[in-house]
């Protein structure tokens, strides 16, 4: 999970479906260019998407003939669980 | 070289196409639902040579309904549509109005508006094998 939001595209992709959430590859393509400037390829994309995937933050939906992106933040609950929750106990 | 005057004689977009599984249930859509007009219907001896124009812009554009009977027709808007890639997009001066319109006649969109840079854009299924993106220019 560390890998994959290491790199700043995948990071993007992320912050684009918290935004709205069921994007097909084609709307997040669109939404990388014209609002992060990045003109990565269609391909590209692809592969960050599985990347973020196969860490389990990003759930793909098909429903007929279209394909679907979810957003899928239980993986980073893990990381507050281990360090911010324990030491927001602390504090208290 | 190109041309550079505008007065010049230039080529013009006269037809564009989109590759339809089937022309009669095309030409309902395109005009019932979306709003456009036929303009020119000719038999071919099977297909049909089946145009229709906006009515803001009767002798502009026309848009060929064209069959998709190719075999390479199908994977290829198969594969258009799984990436939700629009095979051609059409301007609109209200982009929401239009959405909740279309949506309200049973339209189904793969991309609600959303703002891209200048553009506002969305995307919806022609029901005849395409997503087709409508655009707001700001």
């Amino acid at each position: 999970m560390f890998k994959a939001l290491a790199d700043p595209t995948r990071r993007a992709i992320l912050d684009e479906l918290q935004e709205r959430n069921g994007q097909t590859l084609f709307e997040l393509c669109v939404r990388l260019m014209s609002r992060h400037g990045l003109g990565s390829s269609r391909q590209a994309i692809s592969q960050h998407l599985d990347v973020l995937e196969a860490a389990g933050l990003v759930i793909t939906r098909r429903e007929g003939r279209y394909k679907f992106h979810d957003l899928d933040t239980a993986p980073l609950r893990a990381i507050t669980d281990r360090w911010v929750a324990t030491s927001q106990r602390r504090k208290r | 070289m190109g041309r550079n005057k505008p007065e010049e004689k230039a080529l013009k977009i006269v037809v564009t196409s989109v590759l339809v599984d089937d022309q009669e249930k095309a030409l309902q859509f395109y005009t019932n639902v979306l709003g456009f007009v036929k303009k020119e219907d000719i038999p071919m001896g099977g297909p049909r040579w089946l145009t229709v124009v906006s009515p803001q812009d009767p002798n502009g554009t026309e848009l060929l309904l064209e069959p998709d009977a190719h075999p390479a027709a199908k994977p290829f808007k198969d594969a258009m549509v799984a990436d939700g890639i629009p095979y051609t997009s059409f301007g609109v001066d209200d982009i929401q109005a239009e959405f909740e319109r279309l949506k309200g006649a049973g339209v189904q969109f793969t991309q609600e508006p959303a703002a891209m840079g200048p553009v506002t854009t969305a995307v919806f299924d022609d029901t005849c094998g395409n997503l087709i993106q409508i655009a707001q220019r700001a």
